[in-house]
């Protein structure tokens, strides 16, 4: 039966270049964990036949910590939960370069300053056309931006100030959204990712796993993304936050992930699909199997507030893997 | 400047006094510390691409060397 459903379902993605049905995707997420090796397995020739051999690496930056007034249930840096982080203003711009030029060195090809904010207001859009043209000048990196809903004239204000890509998650489906996020609405979240999009930015629209959504919902999830098109869905896995809402939520199990690394390639297929945060607490040792199921780019080093596992073993573990660095547009 | 050295009073990682911590229960491995361990406040933590600073408005860098750790290297 296992063997069967993945052999449709590579007749379908690699003979005849067909997305999978949402119900196929049902399927194939109920397959039991002695699929798993199977699954992994086609959605990395997926990974292959449809994006190429290249691997993404991007550094990211909280260039504004903090003192969020959204209520987003896993992020500590909300002001409605006592969590650790302490909220600090915007970055001079000398510390935005510094920690551009680090991930330069990296052999990186994106950088991404990303904001604890609802929005940017106008002060925020000054500082972000300033800063965007000067990242690319003195390190040739993409500079993409991560500031919040957008309203159609911000969207279009960014895309001709030459933000690459623009990130905004939609982090969870539509139906179990209001359980995690009460201060906006999923809606709002979609409709900058529309703007995003029609501006000509690259969309950037993540998801994040493990906060109590069912396996439907994740495959609603992926229904959506679809919609959007995006160019890169970033999977982030829970890492619990003191003092947040899902503190005491257990991680994902590590092969439960690998299962959906695979199932967002084969529902995704010509998306550039990275590892974001949560990946090592969740994967551990297992994070080169992510590699080769189904994920093609990734974030190196630390993360917004927490930290990554050294740029070091990441690069070496491309480099075990005969995964070459590259830029990556989506396949059209 | 750093703090001066010498036994930290509070944990790093929860801000718990270090009598009453005790554990390394609230040290997780890729968490910087978020307290200052002479006062015990949260301090400005900046994490970068390849490392992390922090700073508490009263005290300064903080001296880690003086707080209790299983693994006494820190990045950044």
């Amino acid at each position: 039966m296992s063997r069967t459903l993945i052999a449709a379902a590579g007749d379908a993605l690699l003979e005849h270049r067909r997305q999978l049905t949402l119900d196929e995707l049902s399927e194939l997420a109920a397959l039991p964990d002695e699929a798993m090796a199977s699954l992994a397995a086609l959605a990395h020739e997926v990974r292959l036949a449809w994006c190429g051999p290249e691997v993404e690496v991007e550094g990211i930056l909280s260039a504004k910590t903090g003192g969020c007034p959204e209520d987003c249930h896993f992020c500590s840096q909300s002001a409605k939960f006592e969590t650790q982080i302490q909220a600090t203003p915007f970055l001079d711009t000398d510390e935005v370069l510094a920690a551009a030029a680090e991930t330069a060195k990296l052999g990186a090809s994106e950088f991404c300053i990303v904001l604890a904010v609802r929005g940017p207001d106008e002060r925020t859009m000054q500082r972000l056309l300033e800063l965007v043209p000067l990242v690319k000048e003195r390190t040739g990196l993409n500079v993409a931006v991560s500031a919040g809903i957008l309203t159609e004239d911000q969207a279009g204000r960014l895309a001709e100030g030459g933000v690459h890509r623009y990130n905004h998650n939609l982090e969870t489906s539509m139906s179990y959204f209001p359980s995690i996020v009460t201060t906006h609405t999923w809606t709002e979240r979609f409709e900058t990712c529309e703007r995003v999009r029609r501006h000509g930015m690259e969309l950037c629209c993540g998801v994040l796993l493990g906060m109590g959504e069912s396996v439907d919902q994740r495959i609603e999830l992926i229904g959506q993304l679809r919609e959007l098109d995006p160019a890169e869905v970033p999977l982030n896995f829970l890492n619990p936050r003191p003092g947040t809402p899902l503190a005491d939520r257990l991680v994902v199990q590590p092969l439960e992930a690998l299962r959906w690394i695979a199932l967002f390639r084969l529902g995704l297929p010509s998306v550039i699909l990275r590892y974001a945060g949560g990946r090592e607490v969740t994967l551990r040792e297992l994070q080169a199997m992510g590699m080769t199921s189904g994920i093609n780019a990734l974030i190196v080093g630390n993360y917004l507030t927490t930290l990554g596992r050294s740029p070091e073993e990441d690069l070496q573990m491309l480099d075990d893997l005969r995964m070459p660095i590259g830029a990556l547009s989506k396949v059209i | 400047m750093p703090a001066t050295a010498g036994a930290a009073a509070f944990c790093a990682w929860c801000g718990a006094p270090v009598a009453t911590c005790g554990s390394q229960a609230c040290r997780r491995p890729l968490d910087p510390p978020h307290f200052c361990p002479t006062c015990g406040r949260r301090m400005r933590v900046q994490v970068t691409p390849t490392g992390w600073q922090a700073s508490c408005r009263d005290h300064g860098t903080p001296d880690l060397e003086a707080t209790p750790s299983e693994d006494a290297s820190y990045p950044g």
